[in-house]
């Protein structure tokens, strides 16, 4: 008795006519979703290393990155304009989670190739996952005279990375990053190095406009031997993005631009002013349209 | 008792006669933007709708993360710095369907008077559109202009070679009952 009045009640309730309840009925009808965080960086870079970032599928970039001499090296070399490293490289988009990249840096005249894999993507609602999770791989070459690392064959001058990038928006603003990271190289100076490094990174940026964001990074070495004087990277940043181009314009203790360099082999002190600016310049281009 | 059954059976079944409810069976929205350097295209399947004949009161919702583009990165820019997906995740309708006609069969033209709100911002529109109730399965087609900036969406000065200052949408709803 009471449960048919309840629902005659209801039914009237449901079809009150309206566009708001309508509105709401057909608010009410639809499936809970997911929505997924997009754009956690700008770039594939954050200031050196990675981001969590992958090209979409059938996207090419181009990455021009460029790293100056330190400030610290005076008017002579006009504060490190006199003297860069270049790394040219590209990135292409397999899936929208699957990118393979190749480069080469001036620095030790190393060739890079790499792959990255988007294993997480963060989202809310039907499905909940706090963080973007990206696996990066890469293999770095030396091809500097093989006469400078007298005794060493090329295989070893190989060095292999590995890294989970593990990241973070949490607003639209604000997207924080950790590179727990391993680095191995064939042959490495045993005095002072073992052939693997462990390192682990953080960093993040912040937007300040819906084109400009501040970005920052920084990896931490850990269990350096004692007599190794190279220092923790550490970089400041500024992305600049207009359409097809994102200009990151960084300051830098590190002059290498691949991660064995960088990482293990920075050897300027940011705080005694060895900074050395640099960008890094990216242009996408679309080769296979989406549909 | 008797009587509460006799109401609710009466109820329900004018309330079923009167009431013409159809749900979205297909839909495409589809808009253009053409800019002298670029022409952006965009298109949607994703849409929501509700139609109801009786009052001609018609409401729909448009996911705005499921807008496809010809490239990755215009869809990237599209959410993350145009319309700002993530705080607004969807643009929706309110409105009721003027003119219709129920003696006339096949195509016919009505316009639809509504709140239309997308990126946070509601302004009240007026779209001129077909509508064909063949088999009674309504069609809706409409073709017509938005002007980004009413919506508070802002472009760059950089790039308004990029980006026309009115984008052409249009819509195609195929309803069932």
């Amino acid at each position: 008795m009471k449960s048919i009045l309840l629902s005659n009640l209801l039914f009237i309730a449901i079809c009150a006519f309206g566009q708001d309840d309508l509105m709401k009925e057909l608010e009410g009808a639809q499936k809970p979703e997911t929505t997924y965080v997009a754009s956690t960086f700008k770039g594939s870079r954050l200031v050196n290393g990675q981001t969590v970032e992958t090209k979409g599928k059938g996207e090419l970039e181009f990455i021009f990155s460029h790293r100056f001499g330190a400030i610290s090296s005076g008017s002579y070399n006009l504060f490190g304009l006199d003297q860069a490293f270049v790394r040219l490289g590209l990135e292409y988009g397999l899936t929208d989670n699957i990118g393979i990249g190749l480069g080469r840096n001036s620095y030790d005249k190393t060739i890079d190739g790499y792959v990255r894999y988007k294993l997480l993507r963060q989202s809310s609602g039907a499905h909940n996952m706090p963080v973007t999770v990206t696996a990066f791989l890469n293999g770095a070459i030396k091809t500097s005279p093989e006469k400078l690392d007298p005794g060493l064959v090329s295989a070893d001058r190989l060095s292999y990375t590995g890294q989970l990038l593990i990241a973070r928006k949490f607003s639209s603003k604000l997207s924080l990053q950790l590179m727990p990271t391993l680095i191995h190289r064939n042959a490495v100076d045993k005095r002072i190095d073992d052939n693997d490094l462990i390192a682990i990174g953080a960093g993040g940026r912040y937007k300040i406009t819906r084109s400009i964001a501040l970005t920052s990074e920084y990896y931490y070495r850990v269990g350096v031997k004692n007599g190794n004087l190279n220092k923790n990277s550490i970089g400041f940043g500024v992305d600049i993005e207009t359409g097809g181009h994102i200009f990151q314009l960084v300051m830098t203790n590190a002059q290498g631009i691949t991660e064995r360099a960088f990482i293990g082999e920075t050897v300027g002190d940011f705080f005694a002013g060895d900074i050395h600016l640099g960008f890094n310049v990216t242009r996408t281009f679309q080769l296979k349209k989406r549909k | 008792m008797k009587t509460i059954i006799c109401f609710s059976i009466l109820l329900y079944t004018t309330q079923f006669s009167f009431s013409q409810k159809y749900t979205l069976e297909k839909s495409t929205i589809t808009f253009y933007s053409d800019a002298p350097v670029e022409d952006i295209k965009a298109e949607n399947s994703k849409a929501a709708s509700l139609l109801n004949m009786t009052t001609g009161d018609i409401v729909f919702s448009i996911p705005i993360e499921e807008f496809e583009f010809e490239k990755d990165l215009m869809k990237k820019h599209f959410n993350e710095k145009y319309l700002e997906t993530e705080k607004y995740p969807k643009a929706t309708f309110q409105g009721k369907i003027i003119g219709f006609k129920t003696e006339v069969s096949g195509e016919q033209e009505t316009s639809a008077k509504g709140k239309l709100t997308m990126h946070g911002v509601t302004k009240e529109i007026e779209v001129q559109g077909i509508i064909d109730m063949t088999n009674n399965k309504p069609r809706i087609k409409a073709n017509f202009k938005i002007r980004i900036a009413d919506y508070n969406i802002k472009i760059p000065q950089l790039l308004w070679k990029n980006i026309a200052e009115e984008v052409d949408v249009k819509v195609e709803f195929n309803y069932k009952p």
